[in-house]
């Protein structure tokens, strides 16, 4: 197989969103069984993991299309791909910077429209596709799992309120950790075939694969194994927020809202309509703080989310149509955006070393800023 | 643009049911266990408790097997 530099690039910045993805997404499956002690904080990320590379294997459905028709895929070259990528991974990386829970596919999108609309004009971008397959999925996710989840968390109080509460809280927690498997596998069944099917295509446009090929082994290994990577790692500022900061959360609440979150992804994925992983989990854990009486829901947090989710597609779009720009220029611009994305990325590691989050301190309030100077 | 009323008003349905059932279902297992507790602390045997929770929650899984069918599919 020859390979030219551009498509090895590709191929290297694919499994790098693929790594943010994972970690990225981590929250959505185990943020609430980390908040409520229903697993160890490393215990679940590793089950997650675990989880989604065998969720990359398991399905059979190749992910044809990597832009679902949202753009002209006759127009897409190995570098406006590359640039779509590079802007999706920037954001992914500053939402998470910030403990955002926002949607990976939406950052992937966006920077493969803005990457697009420069390299080919606007007419290549599919607006009314945007709208139907991002823009509504966005609005109907977290309502359709929010109103699931507040049932959910209703009946299960309701029904529990005169039983011992030893043994509910008890049999709670080892259901909180079997919902929340069935997310994370529901989840690598997804995600890791994002990262498959722009490998695949790079391959396929610059010929090194048959047309209509489906991805090579090393292709499905390697993208289940950096979102595996990632989710291992683990996105505890994100995991801190879902689970800890939008409410807090007990083990009958975390089971309610991850069930609803895994039956409303499911029914989504086998329905034909289709919603984001990320805003049904967040929807869900909301749902389940309005469910519970006395439950106190921080609007002010959700708020912020719901900002972080609108900004993301147009956000990864300018960051993917910047590097299109450059990209577009020839061999050096291409290496220049490569570059400059390493730098980025590794500034906003820098940054978030700062206040770091770990899995020994996922759980407790957020460190207070220190003053300048008082430190 | 078109909205698919239709695809979304089937998920909202079929995911409120599902989690009604399974989540309501696993609650009263959950009920039984506590019973059986209960029961066994007062000297009796608590086999009630204990047959509704198994019940309850072998049909929980077996809407789990559903769903892990319904990924692997």
């Amino acid at each position: 197989m020859d390979l030219s530099l551009i498509v090895i690039v590709v191929v290297v910045a694919a499994l790098a969103f693929d790594f943010t993805n994972g970690f990225h997404d981590t929250a959505n499956a185990m943020a609430t069984s980390i908040a409520t002690g229903a697993l160890k904080p490393k215990v679940a990320v590793a089950i997650s993991a675990v989880l989604n590379l065998v969720g990359a294997f398991l399905s059979i459905e190749v992910a044809k299309t990597i832009s679902g028709g949202i753009v002209d895929d006759a127009k897409i070259t190995p570098v406006v791909i590359f640039a779509g990528l590079v802007g999706a991974i920037i954001w992914n990386l500053l939402t998470w910077l910030f403990g955002l829970p926002s949607s990976s596919s939406h950052a992937l999108f966006g920077g493969l429209i803005g990457a697009t609309w420069i390299a080919s004009g606007a007419d290549a971008v599919r607006f009314t596709a945007v709208v139907e397959k991002v823009l509504i999925p966005a609005v109907a996710s977290p309502l359709v799992a929010g109103l699931v989840a507040i049932l959910g968390t209703f009946l299960v109080y309701k029904i529990t309120a005169k039983a011992r509460q030893d043994v509910v809280s008890k049999s709670f927690k080892t259901a909180q950790a079997l919902s929340a498997s069935l997310v994370s596998l529901a989840h690598g069944t997804n995600d890791a075939q994002k990262t498959m099917g722009v490998i695949t295509l790079t391959l396929i446009s610059s010929g090194a694969l048959a047309s209509g090929s489906a991805p090579p082994l090393w292709v499905i290994l390697s993208a289940g194994l950096a979102i595996a990577l990632g989710t291992y790692l683990g996105g505890w500022r994100i995991i801190r927020t879902m689970g800890k900061k939008i409410t807090e959360i007990e083990t009958p609440q975390g089971f309610a809202a991850e069930t609803s979150a895994a039956v409303t992804i499911l029914a989504s994925s086998h329905l034909g309509f289709a919603l984001s992983t990320t805003h049904v989990c967040s929807g869900g854990v909301i749902g389940s703080g309005v469910g519970r009486k006395l439950a106190e829901v921080r609007w002010g947090v959700a708020g912020r989310m719901v900002i972080a989710w609108l900004l993301t597609l147009p956000a990864a779009a300018i960051i993917g149509a910047i590097a299109s720009e450059v990209a577009g220029a020839g061999s050096l611009g291409t290496i220049l955006v490569g570059v400059i994305g390493v730098v980025l990325a590794l500034l906003i590691y820098l940054w978030s070393r700062r206040n770091p989050v770990t899995a020994s301190n996922v759980n407790e309030p957020e460190r207070q800023p220190v003053p300048v100077g008082a430190a | 643009m078109k909205i698919d009323w239709a695809a979304l008003g089937s998920v909202f349905l079929i995911a409120l049911v599902a989690v009604a059932v399974v989540t309501s279902l696993f609650a009263v297992g959950v009920r039984g266990l506590a019973a059986r507790t209960v029961a066994r602390e007062g000297g009796g045997d608590g086999t009630a408790g204990l047959t509704t929770a198994v019940a309850c929650f072998t049909v929980c899984a077996a809407v789990v097997g559903y769903g892990v069918y319904l990924i692997m599919a």
